[in-house]
């Protein structure tokens, strides 16, 4: 019963079995058809948008910025340059504890807690495999300590990266002035594409100015990169293109004469080749280091840089602008000459004050009981105020503005430098333009020894002294001779002629004796000197103090002396080099800024072999 | 009558025709050949995934040694005395299935590995053997077609492991194991107005379950259905997978000239994903050339249990052909994107030790039972 059932069964379950099988074999067969159907569409149908996509996952296009150029000074010393700054960086990927290692790291290298602090402020924003610094600027101790125990950390290694460097910092502040990180505003004036691998760029000074040469055009490199970002093979390259390097015609050497003929007084001076027109020197003091801002400024050096009281980011030898005070009577004698207001041997008597007539109102001589019966030569020897008052009257403010205006007062001298200002030169037209008011004559007579509305940079006086000591023919001031070796040519500036050319010979003489007379105001300096300066002092009242209140009680009395001035050429017969020097409250010009101008002009004319 | 049947003329001629020396260390040539070319193709690819990583590539044969090894033994074991094993086979695994719940070793986030201190073993791997065996077991024992109670606990007997693995959790291993019990059981017979019930519960179901679940569960179900919405997270995989097999066309990119796998684009390029690996490198032809490969050996898997003598046999060899193509099926549906991403390794090819044993001794069985038909017929 049993086994006939179990037979009977057998063969059914024999059956049944065969046809679930035959079922399984069809659903396998469709299961093998879909897949298939599947690759078809993916291999076949798509496979054009999946090999763009590979693409895309492959290649990168990435950018090499390039090399900026260097600034070298007139005798090839390297001013600005490109150093490798090295800095510790870890990819947090290739680390498995990063508390141990920051730890171990600590034990070898001096990591501060605002270093972790930074550092792990960026590993939040990069990705895991990007390398991200924990210390920047390791010296050379540090590098060398670091890579004799690499092997103790994977994952962490020392990048180079080039970082502008300027060995002169204090002296070449201003004149090259610095770069920093490109801000939000620099964004969208540079060419995208040409900043794309760049981190810098030029924010003040020859920086600035020639950015465009200086910068040079980025390079790009496709490669074939892995998911984690490495680089494999380099599929295609285009090199960048350096940045043209400069030489200036600045003299460092000079620069630095001047710089410290300065000492502790803040000031400014200009030096100008009269035959070319090559800026030999511009001198900001004080200066500040340009490095820290390559570097990246922390916000409490920034902060103490602005609000010092000495203003060392001020750049005093272009955007500083200083009452010129006498330094502008031998224009204006040449002035009072080519009109024929005066004559060479005209006297005037100088009681040690000047009333216009129907006034009462005494201008006052700076020496108390005046000059007594003097000349043109004599006045321009011993700064007579009474003498240009009188010639002031004479003049009238109109024709002393149209002929300073020729000596480039009162306008940008158009040096190859961003942040010219103009300065001042008064006119009654100037005067209702920009204020609505009439000018009124005792405003002359202060216009006439320089003071009042007049305001010059230390830059156009250089110029104008040079204009002066070439008889009317100059050069505009040029601070690069050359863009990687091609020469930038001078660019003369209109030239000046007088009635007679024997008037520019009576002012020369005049600010010769100024020197080498026995009672120049600046005989003091003509001491041992082989050749001849000519020059003229000048002292400037202090207006722009009053205004400030912010100096505290005790400084006060300093910021309100006077501004020491003294313009000067030499060798007086056969100019090489105009100089002007700006002494802030250094008091009088021919004791303080005279001796500076000596400095420049013995560095200049006979150099120390 | 019935028993003629069994004993029909072509076993005896097969009997004759195979009676050499593959005959006796009782292996079948046919699924050793296809056997072994795939493997010989899955250490090809290996070599390409694995960046010529030569210390891979000696474990990965090493592996196989092993696993054809185990084959070879496992096939000198006859039929019965494998039916005998089956259900304490199960026991001991369900149990070591609790054993690494509650104490196994946690690896790659999930609790599968039970350390034996000398081996680490994963006990999912044994249930795949020894579900499909316990069920044929209990069912053989039973009249065919089964009743609803033979139905009941045989299903209990699937439900026990694939929930213990599912809570792992692996989905893809609980997967198969499930699809291996219902294998036999589709094949003992059960009716079609049964099975066509359960799905159409199933389905009527789905929605009523959607509503019940919570906002945060039914984003995970949908990311998981879905993962191409989520780019950078689940979706990566799928994405570079599809990549990698799209790019390489009709005839592929050449062999260790896939740009997605060498450049580490593609995630576990030498494990569940060396599909796309090969995908990319031989193209549409390459993958015919492969899945024809599998076909063939569940075609002749399939041929094996057919040829089976006993119920038992029949049942076994039957769910072990099925499930080894579902293998097959699961990992190149979802590195195609097919399927969600639930883990199933490339049977015989992708990288991974105990998978690659547990297939080989399922084809060691398949063999076993083929091979020891005549000493169950005389």
């Amino acid at each position: 019963m049993k086994t006939s059932f179990d037979l009977k069964s057998s063969l059914q379950e024999n059956r049944l079995f065969l046809s679930r099988s035959i079922t399984l074999i069809i659903f396998v067969f469709l299961l093998f058809f879909a897949l298939i159907a599947r690759l078809t569409y993916l291999q076949v149908e798509t496979h054009d948008k999946y090999t763009d996509l590979a693409q895309n996952n492959r290649v990168k296009l990435s950018v090499i910025a390039p090399v900026r150029g260097l600034i070298f000074d007139t005798h090839g010393q390297v001013l600005a340059e490109n150093n490798p700054s090295y800095s510790l960086e870890l990819v947090p990927e290739q680390i498995k504890d990063m508390n141990e290692t920051i730890q171990r790291l600590s034990e070898l290298l001096p990591i501060s807690e605002s270093d972790i602090k930074r550092f792990e402020k960026k590993r939040k924003q990069h990705k895991r495999f990007a390398s991200t610094p924990l210390r920047n600027r390791l010296n050379d101790t540090e590098v060398a300590i670091f890579s004799a125990n690499r092997h103790l950390f994977p994952g962490v290694e020392i990048q180079a990266r080039p970082l502008r460097h300027y060995p002169f910092p204090k002296l070449t502040s201003h004149v090259i002035g610095y770069v920093g990180a490109i801000n939000e505003k620099e964004l969208k004036i540079i060419n995208p594409v040409n900043y794309r691998g760049s981190r810098f760029i030029g924010k003040t000074g020859v920086e600035k100015t020639y950015e465009n040469e200086l910068h040079g055009n980025v390079g790009y490199q496709q490669t074939e990169n892995t998911a984690q970002g490495r680089s494999i093979k380099v599929l295609s390259h285009a090199a960048p293109l350096s940045g043209s390097n400069l030489t200036l015609n600045i003299d460092i050497a000079l620069q630095k004469i001047a710089y410290d003929a300065l000492g502790d007084f803040t000031g400014t001076v200009a030096a100008i080749d009269t035959q070319t027109g090559a800026v030999r020197a511009l001198v900001s003091k004080p200066g500040f280091d340009g490095n820290l801002f390559a570097k990246g400024i922390d916000l409490a050096s920034y902060q103490a840089l602005q609000t010092s009281t000495k203003r060392p980011l001020f750049n005093r030898s272009l955007r500083g602008q200083y009452p010129p005070g006498s330094t502008l009577k031998p224009f204006f004698g040449l002035a009072g000459l080519d009109y024929g207001t005066i004559t060479a041997n005209q006297k005037i008597h100088c009681p040690g004050f000047y009333q216009l007539p129907k006034q009462e109102h005494k201008y006052r001589d700076w020496k108390k009981g005046g000059h007594g019966v003097t000349t043109l030569h004599d006045s321009i020897v011993q700064s007579c105020d009474v003498y240009f008052y009188i010639l002031a009257h004479e003049l009238k403010i109109d024709r002393m503005h149209t002929f300073l205006d020729k000596f480039g007062f009162g306008q940008k001298t158009g040096i190859d430098l961003l942040g010219e200002k103009s300065g001042l030169l008064p006119s009654s037209a100037w005067k209702r333009r920009a204020r609505n008011q009439v000018w009124y004559p005792g405003e002359t007579l202060i216009a006439g020894i320089g003071q009042g509305f007049n305001l010059t940079t230390p830059l156009q006086l250089a110029h104008a002294t040079a204009i002066l000591a070439n008889k009317g023919s100059a050069f505009k001031p040029i601070l690069v001779a050359s863009i990687d070796d091609t020469l930038i040519q001078p660019q003369s500036t209109t030239p000046i002629t007088l009635k007679n050319d024997t008037h520019w010979d009576l002012i020369i003489d005049a600010m010769y004796d100024v020197v080498n007379g026995a009672r120049g105001t600046a005989r003091r300096i003509k001491l041992g000197a082989p050749y001849k300066i000519a020059g003229k002092t000048g002292t400037a009242q202090v207006f722009s103090v009053k205004q400030d209140e912010k100096y505290d009680e005790e400084n006060v009395k300093e910021h309100l002396k006077d501004h020491a001035l003294f313009i000067a050429f030499a060798p007086a017969r056969n100019p090489k080099l105009a100089v002007a020097v700006i002494v802030e409250n250094g008091g009088h010009g021919g004791s303080v800024a005279a001796p500076i101008a000596r400095a420049i002009f013995d560095q200049y004319i006979t150099p120390p072999s | 009558m019935s028993w003629s049947f069994q004993r029909t003329t072509p076993i005896s001629h097969y009997h004759q025709r195979k009676s050499g020396l593959l005959q006796r260390l009782h292996i079948d040539a046919t699924l050793l050949i296809l056997l072994i070319s795939l493997s010989s193709i899955g250490i090809l690819i290996l070599m390409s995934s694995g960046h010529e990583d030569i210390g891979l590539l000696q474990r990965q044969a090493t592996r196989l040694g092993i696993a054809f090894f185990a084959m070879l033994v496992v096939a000198q074991i006859p039929p019965h005395a494998l039916k005998i094993f089956a259900p304490w086979l199960f026991l001991v695994g369900t149990l070591l299935l609790l054993g690494v719940l509650f104490m196994g070793d946690i690896g790659k986030g999930a609790q599968r590995w039970l350390d034996l201190g000398f081996f680490r073993f994963q006990p999912s791997e044994l249930l795949k053997l020894a579900t499909p065996m316990m069920v044929a077991w209990y069912l053989a024992e039973r009249r065919l077609p089964p009743s609803i109670k033979h139905i009941v606990f045989a299903t209990v007997f699937i439900a026990i492991p694939t929930v213990l693995i599912a809570k792992q959790p692996d989905l893809g291993t609980a997967i198969l194991i499930a699809s291996s019990g219902l294998a036999v059981l589709f094949l003992a017979g059960i009716s079609w107005r049964l099975i066509m019930g359960v799905i159409a519960v199933g389905a009527g179901l789905a929605p009523v379950l959607w509503s019940f679940m919570k906002e945060y569960q039914k984003q995970r179900v949908l990311t998981f259905i879905s993962p191409e919405d989520d780019p950078l997270g689940a979706g990566y995989h799928i994405i570079q997978s599809k990549i990698a097999i799209g790019s390489g066309g009709v005839y592929g990119k050449g062999w260790m000239n896939g740009s997605q796998a060498r450049l580490e684009f593609l995630p576990e390029s030498s494990t569940d994903f060396i599909f796309a690996v090969f995908s990319e490198e031989f193209g549409l032809i390459g993958c015919i050339v492969l899945l024809t490969i599998y076909l063939l050996i569940f075609v002749r898997s399939i041929y094996i249990a057919i040829q089976a003598q006993d119920t038992f046999s029949r049942l076994l060899a039957g769910s072990l052909s099925f499930t080894f193509f579902i293998y097959l099926f699961v990992n190149v549906a979802m590195v195609t994107g097919l399927l969600p991403v639930v883990g199933v390794p490339l049977p015989l090819v992708s990288y991974g030790g105990t998978s690659m044993v547990t297939l080989l001794i399922g084809f060691g069985i398949l063999m076993s039972i083929h091979t020891h038909r005549k000493l169950l017929s005389s």
